[in-house]
């Protein structure tokens, strides 16, 4: 009864294909729209959490003050060497610890120049951040306790002041510090935040000290958990270290502050995913409105072949069987629909997301949830217009011009 | 069942006093008030009237698309009256062929799958199905217009196929409503031909609603009808 239901419904929907090819329009558009967004903010969650991951894999950034709102931190003294070297021997569980204390300056190579960040630093700086050498070497540990005049260059400040032209062993000018370039960081692409992490320069912590701030001070400290030791664990015992060494009293709130970029990186995928779902939401609206299309046309194809259910019914069809046909001829509808719906949505997303510069993801449970859906869609929006075909009388229906 | 032999005694349709009112109270409207009428198997009956006579109303329920308000209808001996619509569905599939004054084929439908559509219903296979439907068009003169559609083919040709729909089941009876109304006289003449030489030579009983005495004069009894009652009953032609 279902291959004959199926056949007669193929037959109509053959007989009808301008009609049947707009009514499923509306469920193609819907599914492919709910694929699409669904797709490009997976691809885009993948995204932030690949950037994330680049940030260095369990760290913490120690800063000095408190946020107070929208990039304001209360005023706070630096930390000291001596802090970082406590946080390294006392704290448990750590991989390492890179101090970093940085400036905004302006490099000069011949006449080219460029703003950037000049940070001061050691070799910890490299695998807490992630960071990998494209060229060239680390700085050496004479280089480091000397405070030597070498500098590596992120990919950005490498493209600014020398294009193509061979950057390592060369000089450029920073203020009145002349360094040598003994080290290029591969391009790490834009943070998360949209900051782009290969704008800076980095010399020895004791160079910056001396030839740049002035000072001794430390203004940040980027903490590596080691593998699999919880990082709330550490961000609260680097608390209580600070706290005691910083002499805050048992009433005072922090001066300063450990972010855990996991917990960001929670939130910002988070955010995304909350994202995707709200857009995912306003697309199934147009399913929606695609199955109502479909209900809307079925209601007035039964209206316009009320002589043609008098014949069937007539001619013995029973009413479940003009019933199921009608059902039937609704689902092929929609899942035909929902079908191309899905192609269309697999070739708009490797379009956007090329254009857009995201990873493709496809995600098949999705797709075969839209597909499912669809086909849902035209069961429960067939079923009314159904209905009332089967319910004819069959000598009204006859007479029915 | 012997449907089709005309010697058998038992009449294959059988009415005994059966009304038919629409309506209720002072708006209810009689469209059948008692009638008696016998078919046995092989008859050929024309059923004339003025309109509103009750005619197209006795058609109906002889169909199985309505049932008496009272009296009884019997198919075959069985009460039509106390089936179900499903059941009258599924009398109508498997005992009685429609020919309809409109031809009522199915629109942009080639000839051949409106004579296949009865046999969808029955569940009869694609191929012998196909046999049967082309078997059925060939026995009313339209070998080679299978793929040719309701709109390609002309009046006389359509009524041609709507009969090869009714009779490609081979029902017990066929049920024709007016179905030389809305042809000319020599198309009319071809069709009454062909139903009576189905009749004449596959012994199918016939019942049929006409206007024209000269179409009722093929069957072998007319019976009058006058005011939802039958008036009287003459021998038809080849009676």
């Amino acid at each position: 009864m279902l291959w004959n239901a199926l056949l007669l419904a193929l037959r109509e929907i053959r007989r009808n294909l301008m009609r049947s090819t707009l009514t499923m329009l509306g469920i193609v558009i819907g599914v492919a729209s709910v694929v699409v967004m669904v797709n490009l903010g997976s691809g885009a969650t993948a995204q932030v959490s690949a950037q994330i991951a680049s940030l260095g894999s369990n760290l913490l950034m120690v800063r000095t003050g408190q946020r107070l709102g929208f990039g304001q931190r209360s005023e706070a003294k630096d930390f000291h060497i001596g802090d970082v070297e406590a946080v390294a021997s006392e704290v448990g569980g750590i991989a390492a610890v890179a101090p970093a204390a940085s400036q905004a300056m302006t490099a000069i190579y011949g006449n080219r120049n460029w703003s950037t960040t000049i940070t001061g630093s050691d070799n910890n700086f490299f695998p807490v951040g992630n960071w990998t050498l494209a060229k060239g070497r680390e700085f050496s540990s004479g280089e480091l306790r000397a405070g030597a005049s070498v500098c590596i260059l992120g990919d950005s400040v490498r493209k600014e002041l020398f294009g193509s032209q061979q950057a390592l062993n060369e000089k450029l000018r920073i203020n009145k510090l002349s360094c040598q370039v003994i080290g290029l960081l591969a391009a790490k692409g834009q943070s998360a935040g949209g900051r782009n992490q290969d704008d800076l320069v980095m010399i020895p912590l004791r160079a910056f000290w001396r030839r740049v701030a002035g000072n001794q001070d430390v203004q940040m400290m980027y903490v590596s958990a080691r593998a699999g030791v919880s990082t709330a664990k550490v961000q609260r015992d680097i608390e209580l270290l600070l706290r005691e060494r910083r002499h805050i009293a048992e009433n005072e709130d922090d001066d300063f502050n450990v972010h855990d970029m996991k917990e960001v990186a929670e939130a910002l995928t988070g955010t995304t995913r909350v994202l995707t779902t709200l857009l995912g939401a306003v697309a199934a609206v147009s399913l929606l409105v695609g199955g109502i299309g479909i209900m809307n046309i079925m209601l007035v194809s039964v209206t316009e072949r009320t002589r043609e259910i008098g014949i069937r019914l007539a001619i013995g069809a029973l009413e479940r069987e003009v019933l199921l046909q009608f059902l039937v001829e609704a689902v092929v509808l929609s899942s035909f629909g929902g079908l191309l719906g899905i192609l269309l949505a697999i070739a708009t997303t490797y379009v956007l997301a090329t254009l857009l510069g995201m990873p493709v993801l496809l995600d098949p449970g999705t797709m075969l949830l839209a597909f499912l859906f669809s086909a849902a869609v035209g069961v429960i929006f067939g079923f009314f217009p159904a209905r009332k075909a089967a319910r004819q009388d069959p000598i009204e229906a006859l007479r029915y011009e | 069942m012997n449907a089709h032999s005309a010697t058998g005694t038992s009449p294959l349709i059988s009415l005994r006093n059966v009304t038919k009112v629409y309506g209720q109270g002072q708006a209810a409207m009689h469209a059948l008030r008692g009638i008696d009428i016998d078919i046995a198997p092989g008859d050929f009956v024309a059923m004339m009237g003025p309109s509103g006579s009750g005619k197209s109303t006795c058609m109906n329920i002889l169909g199985c698309l309505d049932t008496p308000t009272a009296g009884s209808y019997r198919f075959e001996g069985v009460e039509v009256g106390a089936l179900s619509r499903n059941q009258r569905a599924l009398l109508r599939r498997n005992f009685i062929g429609f020919v309809f004054q409109g031809f009522n084929l199915l629109a942009r439908t080639s000839a051949l799958e409106n004579v296949e559509l009865p046999l969808i219903y029955r569940g009869i296979p694609l191929i012998r199905r196909h046999t049967r439907a082309c078997e059925a068009l060939a026995a009313v003169g339209l070998s080679g217009w299978e793929s040719h559609s309701s709109s390609e083919l002309s009046g006389g040709q359509q009524q041609r196929v709507a009969i090869a729909r009714a009779l490609v089941t081979e029902p017990a009876v066929l049920l024709a409503d007016e179905p030389t109304g809305n042809l000319d006289t020599a198309r009319s003449l071809e069709i009454m031909e062909l139903l009576k030489r189905c009749n004449g030579e596959q012994g199918i009983t016939i019942v049929m609603v006409t206007h024209e005495a000269e179409m009722a004069a093929f069957a072998r009894r007319v019976v009058h009808f006058l005011d939802g009652r039958v008036a009287g009953e003459q021998p038809g032609g080849t009676g």
